[in-house]
């Protein structure tokens, strides 16, 4: 129990003050998760998006985050420095209110990646107003809440179905891979 | 599948209603590229020369440029296109910002615009569905209030809008087209849309667009921003700062203002105040701009910052860039602050930055020559300031003298007779140009300021430095990284360069060298206006990252065409030589070919005619500017040759038949 575990975490740091709204780093993302890798673009597939409003000088990158199937309970509004965001400006999540992080034909949820094989993600390569910085820490994270959670999780599979179905199930699971 | 452009553009036909879906001929693609080359082909096959700027046969193009809405950095303009009302000939103008990637988005390359329409429309594209929508609510509207407006009522925020203001709507000859931060101003694009009865064009698109060779092109692409960042951490030394680094000039960013005010003229364009720029107004102007400008911005996938928003106390903010900041100020003789102030309320009425100031100023200086009256004026404030805002609302309503003043500088004077036209002094072809009287004469700027076509001298310039360094090692130096010549011999042009001395101006660059010169930066030009490119980082600025060299790998790899150097050359000549064709047939000729009278304080009339014979010849063109019909041929144009023989502009034998009709012509 308690054991530490390190892991890389990696923070686009995203400085507001310094877009200068161009979307360069739309462009860039649609273009990298097009398949065959560059063969398109389109800023509608893009898995960042700017908020860009520039007689009310707001712009604001924000990154798609995970797939939600449900929308919040409630909206958030903010108001900062006197500008008015619109609802939910700041949420990542693919969510069924807004369209926001969809593939355009599909539907089909949008999320970041980091540019998965690069060296960092594209759309900070991309800003040359550096607005888009990344930097990268090692954290050590503690694995014990984990498995406390998988113990819970798999405890009450055992109370449902048994020990003995459970671990056959396991084994054949492992087999397929 | 067609790569880079979409293959369909959207012809709309405002009298009947009718919009279609056309698709487009790929060869046409590989013989004009894009933008500015497809349009013009467009017109010389639909607009014949009885065509009038307000005849309903008038065409209206908004073309993206071919590589537009790819990820090449900068590539963001649309060029448009129309019969203008104010020089009479075919007029095109381009702007950055936002829409033109997006039309490609939705899946069209152009907007064809043909007809009027009774009623005020706007144009709604969004993906497939295309619709013209009464516009009714808007009449009268700011261009920046009407994109504001539309955006909020089809609940598209992303949509990106090009709309006119008031001054389009009532068909002042030099209204814009504004969109955002960026607009197409030359040329009257704005009175043509508005004649047409069209307010707007909102476009949202979310479609891909294809590359032919991807890794290759975004290869090419990292380069280019490679680039772009090494030449911000290495700017030109030698060259005044605002054309040492890339992009136009940064207006919006710098504050020392003291060559503008000092080499550039005020008023009517006529007074140089040497002494201008002092530490009070280098204070007080400084002020004026930090308080007011909330951030400098940019055009779609470019990191160059050439424009701001500006908010001045009082008014809605508005986006400004380049010149402007200072044309209204100098045209009036007033300060940063009302010029800033009164050009807010221009970028709402819609109009050409470069023009209406000079307007105004002609129109007071007729008024204090008396040759307009004070009746002519009723009700005009005391104070300066308080008389140009009048005029422009004059103007922009064409209100009395505004109705006059409402056509340009030149119809203006013609108009109004008495001796107006001595005042109607800085125009090439009937457009009022940037305020500068210089000195002596530069073969290099009488040839580009004679021959352009495009009536803005920095769209026509560049690449080549505008004077040389006064050290030999100094010229040696800039010419060790100069990748971007296209053949070696610029550098020793420029090397031989000097300030004083057999090898100076006006007889050096000598004529040849002036026109390779001349060729070499109007060719870039004609290759941006194609691709889309902003001029910023490539044709204006010195060694920027587009050239020549890189140019034709860009097209292959992105729009799939085959192409190299050699042939992009030809492609670009060849439709440079088109818009040469359309305006001869519409009447023009060596005659027109003129920079203003007192450009330049010391003329030199024979060598100015051993130029324009030098250029006309490298060009193919007989000594009346007429591209000759071998030329023609040789450059697959050969029905532009037939069309001239079967109207007499050409005769069959030889080219020189008009040659001596026009000199018949000049005597009487």
């Amino acid at each position: 129990m308690g054991e530490k575990e390190k892991k890389i975490i990696k923070t686009i740091k995203i400085d507001v003050d310094k877009c200068n709204g161009c979307r360069a780093c739309e462009v860039i993302c649609s273009a990298f998760h097009a398949s065959p890798k560059y063969s398109s673009n389109n800023p509608a597939r893009s898995r960042i998006r700017i908020i860009r409003e520039p007689l009310r000088d707001v712009y604001v990158p924000v990154y798609a985050g995970e797939y939600t199937v449900a929308e919040c309970a409630g909206r958030d509004k903010y108001t900062i420095d006197g500008k008015e965001y619109d609802e939910c400006a700041f949420c990542r999540a693919s969510c069924p209110s807004r369209d926001e992080f969809k593939e355009p034909d599909s539907g089909l949820p949008l999320k970041c990646d980091m540019c998965e094989g690069e060296d960092e993600p594209l759309c900070v390569k991309w800003c040359l107003a550096d607005a888009l910085t990344i930097e990268e820490r090692e954290e050590e994270v503690d694995e014990q809440v984990e498995q406390e959670d998988l113990e819970i999780g798999l405890g009450s599979l055992v109370d449902k179905y048994g020990l003995d179905k459970l671990m056959d199930t396991v084994a054949r699971m492992s087999e397929k891979d | 599948m067609r790569y880079a452009e979409t293959g369909f553009n959207l012809e709309v036909d405002l009298t009947r209603g009718n919009i279609e879906k056309v698709a487009t001929d790929p060869k046409d693609t590989e013989l004009y590229l894009g933008g500015l080359g497809t349009n013009a082909k467009m017109f010389w096959d639909r607009v014949g020369p009885e065509v009038e700027a307000f005849s309903p046969e008038n065409l209206l193009i908004f073309g993206a440029g071919l590589l537009c809405g790819t990820p090449a950095t900068g590539c963001n303009r649309t060029i448009l296109t129309t019969i203008s009302p104010q020089t009479k000939l075919m007029a095109f103008s381009m702007m950055g910002g936002f829409w033109a990637p997006e039309l490609k988005y939705a899946g069209y390359d152009k907007v064809v615009l043909r007809g009027k329409s009774e009623k005020l429309v706007y144009l709604y594209i969004n993906n497939d569905t295309v619709e013209l929508r009464d516009a009714a609510h808007l009449k009268g509207k700011g261009s920046i209030e009407t994109a504001e407006l539309l955006r909020t009522e089809l609940k598209q925020p992303k949509a990106q809008v090009a709309a006119i203001g008031m001054a389009g709507e009532n068909r002042v000859f030099y209204a814009s087209v504004e969109q955002g931060r960026s607009s197409a101003s030359r040329g009257g694009m704005g009175a043509v849309m508005g004649d047409k009865g069209l307010k707007a064009i909102v476009v949202r698109g979310t479609k891909d667009i294809n590359i032919a060779e991807p890794v290759e092109y975004m290869g090419l692409c990292n380069e280019v921003l490679e680039y772009i960042k090494y030449r911000e951490d290495h700017p030109i030394p030698g060259v005044m700062p605002i054309l040492a680094g890339l992009g136009s000039p940064q207006e919006m960013k710098v504050h020392d203002e003291k060559w503008h005010t000092e080499n550039f003229m005020w008023g009517n364009s006529r007074t140089r105040r040497k002494d201008f720029w002092t530490e009070d107004i280098q204070k007080e102007w400084t002020e004026t701009l930090e308080s007011t400008r909330t951030r400098l911005i940019s055009c779609f996938n470019c990191p160059m910052k050439c424009g701001a928003t500006i908010s001045m106390p009082g008014l809605p903010t508005y986006m400004m860039k380049c010149f402007t900041k200072l044309t209204y100020t100098m045209g009036a003789f007033s300060d940063l602050n009302f010029g800033l102030r009164i050009a807010q309320k221009a970028t709402e009425y819609g109009l050409d930055g470069f023009s209406t100031p000079q307007v105004m100023a002609f129109a007071l200086e007729l008024l204090e020559n008396g040759i307009l009256k004070d009746k002519d004026f009723p009700e005009m404030p005391e104070d300066n300031e308080g008389k140009f805002y009048y005029l422009l609302d004059k103007i922009v309503k064409r209100e009395g003298i505004g109705d006059i003043l409402a056509d340009g500088t030149y119809w203006a004077a013609q108009k109004i007779g008495n001796g107006a036209e001595e005042y109607a002094h800085n125009n090439i072809k009937k457009t009022e140009q940037l305020p500068l009287k210089l000195s002596m004469l530069n073969p290099i700027y009488f040839l580009m300021y004679s021959t352009g076509e495009k009536m803005n001298i920095t769209q026509i310039e560049g690449q080549f430095p505008q004077a040389p360094f006064p050290k030999k090692e100094h010229r040696e130096k800039f010419c060790e990284d100069w990748i971007q010549v296209p053949d070696e011999k610029f550098k020793q042009y420029f090397i031989d360069w000097e300030i004083r001395g057999d090898n100076s101006i006006p007889y050096y660059p000598t004529v040849e060298m002036t026109c390779d010169i001349v060729d070499w930066m109007e060719r870039m030009h004609y290759i941006d206006d194609a691709l889309g490119q902003c001029a910023g980082l490539s044709s204006f600025p010195l060694k920027p990252p587009y050239h020549i060299h890189n140019y034709p790998k860009f097209i292959s790899a992105g729009a799939g065409i085959e192409m190299d150097e050699e042939k992009l050359t030809k492609a670009a000549t060849r439709y440079r030589t088109l818009v040469r064709a359309i305006n001869v047939r519409r009447g023009m000729r060596r005659k027109d070919e003129k920079p203003p009278e007192d450009h330049w304080k010391k003329r030199f009339p024979e060598l100015e005619e051993q130029l324009l014979d030098g250029y006309y010849k490298m060009k193919g063109w007989n000594n009346d500017g007429i591209p000759t019909k071998e030329s023609l041929q040789n450059l697959d144009l050969g029905y532009v040759g037939e069309d001239f023989i079967k109207r007499g502009i050409l005769t069959d034998s030889e080219d020189t038949a008009s040659k001596e009709a026009s000199a018949q012509e000049e005597k009487k």
